[in-house]
């Protein structure tokens, strides 16, 4: 008997929308392709519309390799500049006559919740590539994907984010997701950047064990995961304050020296200063493998929703 | 029965209408204010603090040749659930019921997120709506924030 897919024609909108069941099959599907085994060209004449009314060269790039690699095409756009968006079409008229020419939409969007909106009014399933400051749930299956290969496991890992938690949009989809599994969460940051209440709440309400911290060295020792995140100048009104906060939440291999041996350092990059580049050399430093890691994740999503 | 309508004729009676009671003291004005009844031209009754066995202090409010649409029902039992709404034809009751807070409010709200899309596109809005301790939450679908009910700009106008 044929197992049904439950992906297919299914739009990825959210992180939220996913059962930790159907996380953990996304993730062991990007590992087929990691590993290639997998059939040629499984989506040879099936046509990806990439539309990013925000631009993001990375995640466009990374999508439209996938569906080539995959034997698909690509149509789109990168900029909204590009479209009648810029003559006040609305994204919903734009979505019902892209939808006419793809099978799958792969959306970008300045605005929150625009990629629900698009799938409503879409007949053929929408991927979410980033809708303002919400979602983002490739990057977050990649973050987990990334998480199951270094530490061979989801559950009970011991996991800190670090840096500007408060905008940090991957970091909430990210801690969201985790509140599937039974982990231990940190969450490392001055107090103006700490976590807010919304993800917080999640938190308490699956019962998942976390604690606050205002230093990296408290916590160091006992974490399995560090994910680094950026901390813009732009969050500061006070430049001595954003020396001070850049200064404290840098990696150094000093720093790493308490740290497990296993211990996995991640970042969703682009990084700044939070991670000094002599790191990059050391067994601990998997961010530029979880940057390259997109590519299966989001060909694991594209063909389950295609196929 | 007999009481009931003892109660109802504590302000006054209507003879056709509605007469919105039991609403939790200093929402009445609130009330007065979403229906729009300051310039409303014919009799509108109000009571407020009168004394109340279910709730302690309540305020009522009865309107004089005047419906009450689904869309108003709904935003009255945002700012005054538990409130009962009964309607009024004759000096009887014709119906009556309890006002309840929806788990879904569609179209009724806006968004305080301002970046959200239902902000930029001409698309109803929709939020799931749930208790947390006396206090309101609402979720919005498309940005997937969650808003106390002081946030939301529609009711805090008024609050
Ligand atoms: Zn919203």
């Amino acid at each position: 008997m044929k197992k049904t897919n439950p992906f297919r024609n299914r739009d990825v909108i959210s992180i939220r929308d996913f059962t930790k069941q159907e996380i953990l099959d996304v993730l062991k599907e990007a590992e087929r392709f990691h590993k290639g085994a997998v059939p040629h060209e499984p989506l040879k004449s099936r046509m990806m519309a990439s539309c990013f009314f925000e631009s993001s060269t990375r995640t466009r790039l990374s999508f439209e390799s996938a569906m080539q690699k995959l034997g698909g095409r690509v149509i789109g756009f990168s900029d909204a500049k590009a479209t009648s968006t810029s003559k006040g079409e609305s994204l919903s008229d734009t979505m019902r006559i892209v939808s006419n020419y793809a099978d799958v939409i792969v959306l970008r969007h300045f605005a929150d919740g625009a990629a629900r909106l698009a799938a409503q009014v879409s007949d053929k399933p929408v991927i979410n590539a980033g809708d303002g400051a919400n979602q983002h749930p490739t990057q977050t299956l990649i973050d987990l994907y990334t998480i199951q290969k270094t530490q061979k496991k989801i559950d009970e890992i011991h996991i800190a984010f670090v840096g500007d938690l408060k905008y940090g949009r991957t970091v909430h989809s990210l801690v969201s997701a985790l509140t599937n599994f039974s982990v231990r969460l940190y969450f490392v940051a001055p107090p103006s950047l700490q976590i807010p209440k919304e993800p917080l709440q999640e938190v308490k309400a699956r019962q998942i064990k976390f604690s606050q911290h205002e230093k990296i060295e408290e916590i160091i020792s006992r974490v399995d995961v560090l994910y680094m995140t950026r901390i813009q100048q732009e969050r500061f009104t006070d430049n001595i304050e954003y020396q001070r906060v850049k200064g404290t939440y840098r990696l150094t291999p000093e720093s790493l020296k308490r740290g497990k041996k296993t211990l996995c350092i991640l970042h969703p990059l682009p990084r700044v200063t939070e991670i000094s580049p002599e790191i990059d050399a050391m067994p601990q430093a998997h961010y530029f493998q979880q940057a390259s890691y997109g590519l299966y994740v989001r060909q694991a999503i594209l063909s389950l929703v295609l196929s | 029965m007999q009481q009931q309508k003892h109660q109802l004729r504590h302000v006054s009676a209507i003879k056709n209408g509605y007469v919105i009671d039991h609403i939790p003291t200093g929402q009445g004005l609130r009330i007065l204010a979403l229906l729009n009844l300051a310039i409303y031209p014919k009799v509108i009754t109000v009571g407020l603090n009168l004394p109340s066995k279910r709730i302690g202090k309540k305020d009522i409010i009865k309107l004089e040749d005047r419906s009450i649409s689904n869309e108003e029902e709904s935003r009255i039992a945002l700012l005054a659930p538990g409130a009962t709404m009964a309607r009024i034809r004759n000096y009887a009751v014709i119906k009556k019921k309890t006002l309840e807070i929806p788990s879904e409010i569609t179209g009724l709200l806006r968004c305080p997120n301002r970046n959200c899309i239902t902000n930029y596109e001409a698309i109803d809005t929709l939020f799931h709506v749930y208790r947390a301790g006396t206090q309101l939450r609402m979720h919005c679908t498309y940005c997937e924030r969650v808003f106390h009910q002081q946030d939301m700009t529609d009711l805090s106008q008024l609050a």
